[in-house]
């Protein structure tokens, strides 16, 4: 196996080019283990990690453009604030070793239904950047996840970067697992509110073969929103309102029975975390300061 | 502000490749793909394989516990068996290969990572410690001591990744509570579930590091 060490992204394309086979490593939290229990021989690696473009981030335009390469725990630490649905999801990952190395752009070539920032990124719109030496294109997050663990990249692709609106309202992610620290979700969901479009984000996570938008729930919730003219006299959410809008994610999913969750409880989860979320992204951008426990259910 | 702490590494050369022949770094990816290819063909394959494991290993440098250590390794092999089998590092441990336990935790630049989860070659120009580096002389590092006072271990499997842990998690100042401990020790298990014993510790620890 070569170890193949490129110090600019040009130099890192260049070689991907020209040898399509060989497998990118950034954080190495998903290739090690392929690795070290010989789920994958790969005839190169290459090291994404000495290139510094990689682990920047940056406004660009009216976004934020953040690096394949940058860790979770500088999402974390770094974009909290502005992107905080990211941040949110980037702090369930794993376990605080894992955030240290762990990336989006990991996350994204891995592929799998149930990463975390998956669907944070389809509620805020996020446009995935990937590059080859033929140029650079933009793929929107909702067209980037085509099956199990594949994605929409071309061979000779790399990913550069994932760009992201900052927050105009509040985001919401949150997950199920078997406990609290280092589980593979059960089942995920986020929610974003974006005023300015009189819309709302909503996408499911580890309940298909592909991270999921749940369009009805959002066209539901846009509607009652702007009927009731909610958006610019927020008052708290109807019950009901609530309810139907967990019901309408929940059906976005086509969850299977494993050995984390019967399709049912996937099902059945996922219209309470709707639910939930919800409640807390509306009551935030309501401004009533209640506490998360007090909304629940 | 994005953080500029990767800068350092940036002096590496250009498209450096670490390839088969030992031959430390050569410019040119046509090159390494003949070589390896060319090899694999020609023999059986359990020849190759040993072969290729002899021929491909490099020779890389790798800080640890402030001491340059010289080995060569193949690219595939781990920091967590570079350490254990090669330097003889053997207080770093394996529990399960996948990132999933904590025993192979170790500082890397003073962040905690899993050893498992890393190649020794991405590890040169980092500084690496191990639960070897921590006491000075006979004198134990503050973790080390509250562990043994507070009676934090019983097999002590998972001992060296969760003092490694604790060293990170007191630095990252993640130890207001003990429910926050807790969840910033989560990534590493106990099978012993000395956990109570652990969170004590670690709090103790933190007291006495403040100034
Ligand atoms: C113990 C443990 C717990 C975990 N818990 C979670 C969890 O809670 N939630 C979660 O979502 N994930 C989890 N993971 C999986 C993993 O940590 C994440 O998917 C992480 O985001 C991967 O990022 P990485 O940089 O380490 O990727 P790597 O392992 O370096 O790469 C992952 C894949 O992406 C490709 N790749 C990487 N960068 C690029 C690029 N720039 N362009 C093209 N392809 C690229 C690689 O070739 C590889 O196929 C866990 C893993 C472990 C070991
Ligand atoms: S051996 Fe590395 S985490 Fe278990
Ligand atoms: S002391 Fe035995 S595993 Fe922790």
């Amino acid at each position: 196996m070569d170890f193949l060490i490129p110090s600019t992204f040009a130099e890192a394309l260049a070689i991907k080019a020209e040898r399509p086979e060989v497998v990118p490593i950034a954080g190495g939290t998903d290739v090690m283990v392929e690795l070290n229990f010989d789920h994958r021989r790969p005839t190169a690696l290459l090291d994404l990690t000495r290139i510094a473009e990689l682990t920047e981030w940056a406004p660009s335009e009216n976004l934020l453009r953040v690096g394949a390469g940058v860790p979770y725990v500088r999402i974390i630490d770094e974009l909290g604030d502005r992107l905080p649905g990211l941040a949110m999801a980037s702090r369930t990952v794993g376990s605080p070793q894992i955030r240290n190395r762990g990336t989006v752009g990991g996350n994204l070539g891995a592929a799998s239904p149930a990463g975390d920032t998956h669907p944070v990124l389809l509620a805020c719109d996020a446009q995935v950047e990937v590059a080859s030496v033929r140029g650079t294109r933009m793929i929107p997050a909702a067209e980037f996840y085509l099956g199990v663990k594949r994605n929409a990249l071309e061979p000779d692709e790399l990913i550069a970067a994932v760009h992201l609106a900052p927050a105009a309202a509040p985001q919401q992610f949150s997950k199920v697992g078997t406990r609290n620290a280092m589980v593979i979700a059960v089942c995920s969901f986020a929610v974003a509110l974006h005023p300015e479009q009189g819309r709302v984000g909503a996408a499911v996570g580890s309940a298909a073969p592909t991270p999921r938008r749940a369009l009805a729930a959002e066209e539901f919730l846009a509607g009652e929103l702007s009927d009731a003219g909610l958006w610019e006299s927020p008052k708290p959410l109807l019950d009901s309102v609530r309810r139907r809008f967990g019901e309408l994610a929940a059906e976005a999913a086509s969850p299977i029975d494993d050995v984390r969750g019967t399709a049912a409880y996937r099902r059945h989860a996922l219209a309470v975390l709707a639910r939930r979320t919800l409640g807390w992204a509306w009551q935030d951008y309501c401004g009533t300061g209640e506490t998360r426990s007090q909304s629940c259910a | 502000m994005p953080d500029n702490s990767e800068t350092p590494k940036q002096q590496h050369k250009r498209r450096t490749v670490l390839k088969a022949g030992g031959a430390a770094a050569i410019a040119g990816i046509a090159a390494a793909h003949s070589v390896t290819e060319a090899s694999a063909a020609t023999q059986a394959q359990d020849a190759a394989l040993a072969a290729d494991t002899e021929a491909s290993a490099v020779p890389i440098v790798l800080t640890v516990n402030g001491q340059a250590r010289q080995l060569r390794v193949e690219p595939r092999v781990t920091l967590l068996d570079a350490l254990r089998e090669r330097l003889d590092l053997t207080g770093t441990k394996k529990g399960c290969d996948r990132g999933e336990c904590g025993a192979c935790t170790v500082l890397v630049d003073g962040r905690r990572i899993k050893s498992c989860l890393t190649l020794a070659v991405m590890r040169q120009d980092c500084a690496i410690t191990t639960v070897e580096g921590l006491a000075k002389g006979d004198d134990l590092h503050p973790v080390q001591a509250a562990f043994i006072r507070h009676d934090a271990f019983q097999c002590g499997g998972c001992t060296s990744g969760q003092i490694m842990s604790a060293v990170a998690v007191i630095d990252e100042g993640h130890t207001g509570s003990t429910d926050e401990i807790r969840e910033w020790m989560s990534g590493n298990i106990c099978r012993c579930a000395a956990y109570p014993n652990i969170v004590a510790a670690v709090q103790d620890a933190a007291k006495e590091k403040r100034p």
